[in-house]
């Protein structure tokens, strides 16, 4: 009875089943979430707390901007500031010179997004040119000299940075439009990351992670693909950017290219869970409003322990929880569920290729044909 | 009859040992060639030079009547030049499906980008990974990461996902190296099939000698990177330079600092 043949069949035919018990379920629990953060800024109106809600959604899309491009390829960037700062600096100057005033400066987000990736085309070109270390060096480098620009150009009015264009709306009422600008753009990019996440476009990604050359060998244009996904990640940023800009209504060259802010967000996606979507989002959601509420706290002296703090938790997580939440705490829930039994069809070898064809030819045949995750 | 594959004179030299020097091969349509040749004559660096992983410095490489001297790797393959790694290359973070469709759809044309993120265009090509997945054995673990396969699995797995893009030449670089006798007899009646059935053709790079001998039509010898003599098994086995070169050699060649 309970042989290994056994267990093929038995959890095969039960696979589509609980793929639609669990698909309703994770439908059920995404209507919720949606309510949840909808409601949020009615419920919580006090514009102390918006402001929170605010920053965490900012930083839900550049960690998932980030997590498009570095958690599907690999490649580790620590140059998403080049982008959020040039779409702030962007949006400021565009605003400026074409007189958007007031709300109309909001028509610019697009404008920033492109500016974007127009910057993002040079410098993946560069950058993706070299590997690992290589390539983490070469965005540090970027993100230096766009932060060197800002303090040095004209337009960018160096240390004194630019004013954003002011928008009058009621200091009461002031986080709310912005929380939902920022909670479509987050959701947008969600949605765009979820969406590469099972298309070919991320199987290739994937792949070139895995092993670059073998899947240019396989016909993959690694090339044209990296830079596809550093172009959509580097146009989110960018958006995004700009829309912090806004919220804030200023921008200094230290605060628009921080070198925290890559920190940050590599922390994000390494506490959540590195190359997962869900994991990215969980991290932002625990890291940004926890950085807020340590800088706010007197007691922590105007911020500087809150960054001592954040590099303690970077080590811990890299040292004690590489994986991050999401794939640790789903190692659990399997390790719970299939106790008693074993995790995955035991991977025997291949025996008579008659013997073992055959049966396993019935159970494929049985299960789902559905997608591989 | 022209050759499908044929190299013309290769060189390559790294630093300044001279891996290949003059290494000539010709692949006829529809047969399984062998080469052969003690450790460190060559026989992958030519692979790598014919599939656009090294450069040569002289010498040209035609599929057909194509000069594809140094086409990049995707080029190549996109050829219809289709090859394994002595060292499995396998993509170990991906499932052994996902393995598939990655090869499978190298030679696609998206019409447009919507087709990038649709699932549609995969149906046929998962029906046919799938296909493939059953013909050499792992079917059942089509769901599994790859990199929890064995290693005689991987193997397969290459041997699979190499065959999915439906190359016209597949070059195999020690297929039997490593794994079980009862695999070693499994992978060579797939290829015997292959070639049997579709007329796929084959050059095999092997030490098994029993392997390549059984299963090759005619079989290429290198040693220090040049072309020693070609011709079919019973000429090969019984010639003297290829004694010399090789099956009497081989304690030699142990010794000699690649």
């Amino acid at each position: 009875m309970s042989t290994s043949t056994d267990m093929v069949s038995v959890s095969t035919d039960e696979a589509p089943g609980a793929g639609r018990r669990s698909s309703v379920l994770k439908a059920a629990g995404l209507l919720v979430l949606a309510i949840i953060v909808i409601a949020f800024p009615k419920v919580y109106s006090n514009p102390s707390v918006t402001n929170y809600g605010v920053f965490a959604l900012i930083y839900v899309t550049v960690a998932s901007a980030w997590n498009i491009f570095s958690g599907n390829t690999g490649y580790i960037s620590l140059g998403m500031a080049v982008f959020y700062g040039s779409g702030a600096y962007a949006l400021g100057a565009a605003a400026s010179a074409w007189h958007f005033t007031g709300t109309s400066a909001f028509a610019l987000l697009p404008f920033a997004a492109v500016v974007g990736a127009i910057i993002a085309v040079p410098f993946g070109l560069i950058a993706l040119r070299v590997r690992r270390h290589t390539f983490i060096v070469i965005t540090i480098a970027v993100f230096f000299i766009f932060q060197l620009m800002a303090f040095n150009l004209s337009f960018t009015h160096g240390t004194i940075g630019m004013n954003a264009p002011f928008i009058s709306w009621p200091s009461s009422g002031y986080n709310t439009p912005f929380y939902y600008i920022a909670l479509a753009i987050a959701a947008g990019t969600i949605a765009i990351a979820w969406l590469i996440r099972r298309s070919r476009f991320g199987l290739q990604l994937r792949a070139i992670r895995d092993d670059e050359d073998r899947a240019r060998g396989l016909g993959v244009r690694t090339m044209r693909v990296k830079l596809s996904a550093f172009v959509i990640s580097g146009a989110i940023a960018a958006m995004i950017g700009s829309v912090w800009f806004l919220y804030i209504g200023q921008v200094q060259p230290n605060t628009g290219f921080d070198p925290l802010f890559d920190l940050t967000i590599v922390l994000m996606a390494f506490l959540g869970g590195y190359g997962s979507i869900a994991g990215t989002v969980l991290g932002a959601l625990i890291v940004e409003p926890a950085t807020l509420w340590l800088n706010t706290q007197p007691q922590f002296s105007g911020g500087y322990l809150s960054e001592i703090l954040l590099g303690g938790v970077f080590l811990i997580v890299v040292l004690f929880m590489p994986r991050g939440i999401i794939p640790t705490g789903g190692e659990w829930i399997t390790r719970l569920r299939s106790r008693g039994r074993p995790a995955v069809i035991p991977a025997t070898t291949i025996g008579g290729p008659k013997a073992t064809g055959s049966v396993s030819a019935t159970s494929i045949g049985s299960g789902s044909p559905g997608g591989a995750r | 009859m022209t050759a499908l594959l044929r190299t013309d004179g290769i060189k390559k030299a790294y630093g300044g040992v001279q891996a290949l020097n003059g290494a000539s091969i010709a692949v006829d349509e529809g047969t399984v060639a062998g080469l052969i040749g003690p450790n460190g004559s060559g026989k992958t660096t030519l692979f790598n030079v014919i599939t656009g992983y090294d450069r040569a410095d002289e010498g040209q490489v035609w599929f057909g009547d194509t000069v594809i001297t140094n086409a990049k790797p995707d080029k190549v393959f996109a050829t219809g030049i289709g090859r394994t790694f002595q060292l499995t290359r396998i993509f170990p973070r991906l499932t052994v499906i996902e393995n598939m469709l990655i090869a499978a759809q190298a030679r696609d044309k998206p019409k447009n980008l919507l087709s990038w993120f649709g699932k549609d265009a995969w149906t046929h090509h998962r029906r046919h990974a799938t296909d493939l997945l059953e013909f050499v054995g792992i079917e059942r673990h089509a769901h599994l990461l790859a990199g929890s396969l064995s290693y005689g699995q991987r193997k397969l797995l290459e041997l699979a996902y190499v065959l999915v893009a439906d190359p016209a030449v597949v070059l195999l670089d020690e297929p039997a190296g490593g794994v079980n006798p009862t695999l070693v007899n499994h992978i060579a009646d797939r290829i015997r099939q292959l070639n049997a059935e579709q007329g796929k053709t084959f050059l095999v790079v092997e030490h098994n000698m029993e392997f390549v001998m059984g299963l090759c039509s005619t079989i290429t010898v290198l040693e220090s990177g040049a072309t020693v003599v070609s011709g079919p098994p019973n000429i090969v086995r019984t010639d003297q330079r290829v004694l010399d070169a090789y099956l009497g050699a081989d304690i030699d060649e142990e010794e000699d600092p690649r």
